[in-house]
């Protein structure tokens, strides 16, 4: 950690939300190989990704998804827009708020068939 | 003490791999430079902007439009009857296998700094990016809906062995 500015904590930020995505991406990857097993094998893996504890993790996951997308733009924009720096601080404030706006509808939509509300249409949550 | 200042700057330790990041001791990549360092410096934030679309909006058909409990095999063999969702998917799996495999070797040399060991971690990581690469392309470039892989292989012996 370096004084513990916004920058520095923007970056960490950055890394950590890059790692857990990643480390998803890898489960993600092997879940989806086995679409090559047929429909029971598939469907009875992944019906873990509706349970309550998952979905709770996948909203974890889409927090850390809006912050590194959003974060991301704002490196972009430092890098390559003359005074983007300059900005730095206030565009990392705007991440924040846009990662929180776009998180709290997302949020609800995953969770709330925990509950038995079905936003999207039809959904089921299944006991672990 | 009278050490003049060619003296002090003798003394200074000499740049070498191990005290250096994947950066390199003399320019940071970036507009203007090239090399390895520079085309990943500008991969990382070419795939970036594609992936801020792509994978919210991943995101959002798979856990917004519709239900994560819905996004059964039959739903994945009716997005796959059209191509255009495997191109998306396996333009998503790339950018964002090798993004964040990058990532991985950008953290590690931030931290490793004997030149074995990166060499080590950077082996693995390249090991991973393929194997994850080949096991999600095969997937997504394979697929063909109520046909397993007992029954593909089957299939192929059967073949093999006529």
């Amino acid at each position: 950690m370096y004084r513990g500015q916004s920058g520095q904590w923007s970056w960490l930020l950055h890394r950590i939300t890059g790692l857990a995505i990643l480390l998803f991406l890898l489960v993600h990857i092997v879940d989806i190989t086995l679409l090559g097993f047929g429909p029971t094998i598939y469907n009875d893996a992944i019906a873990i990704f509706s349970t309550g504890i998952i979905r709770l993790v996948s909203t974890a996951l889409i927090a850390a998804l809006l912050y590194h997308s959003f974060n991301g733009i704002r490196i972009i924009l430092i890098d390559f827009w003359p005074s983007g720096y300059k900005y730095q601080q206030q565009m990392f404030y705007i991440v924040l708020a846009a990662s929180i706006i776009g998180f709290i509808p997302m949020a609800f939509y995953i969770l709330a068939p925990i509950f038995g509300v079905c936003p999207a249409g039809a959904c089921n949550t299944p006991a672990m | 003490m009278t050490t003049n200042i060619a003296e002090r700057q003798a003394q200074r330790p000499v740049p070498s791999a191990a005290n250096v990041t994947s950066y390199g001791t003399t320019r940071r990549p970036g507009p203007g430079s090239s090399g390895w360092e520079t085309f990943s410096w500008y991969f990382f934030r070419v795939s970036g902007v594609g992936l801020v679309f792509l994978a919210l909006i991943h995101v959002f058909i798979m856990h917004v439009s519709t239900d994560v409990s819905q996004t059964v095999y039959d739903f994945v063999a009716a997005r796959y009857a059209n191509p255009f969702w495997r191109v998306y998917d396996l333009l998503l799996l790339t950018l964002a296998l090798f993004h964040g495999l990058n990532g991985v070797r950008i953290v590690c040399d931030d931290y490793i700094r004997s030149r074995g060991w990166r060499l080590t971690v950077q082996s693995v990581l390249f090991f991973i990016a393929i194997t994850f690469w080949l096991m999600g392309m095969l997937t997504v470039i394979t697929f063909h809906k109520n046909e397993n892989l007992a029954q593909t292989v089957g299939a192929l012996l059967h073949t093999f062995i006529r």
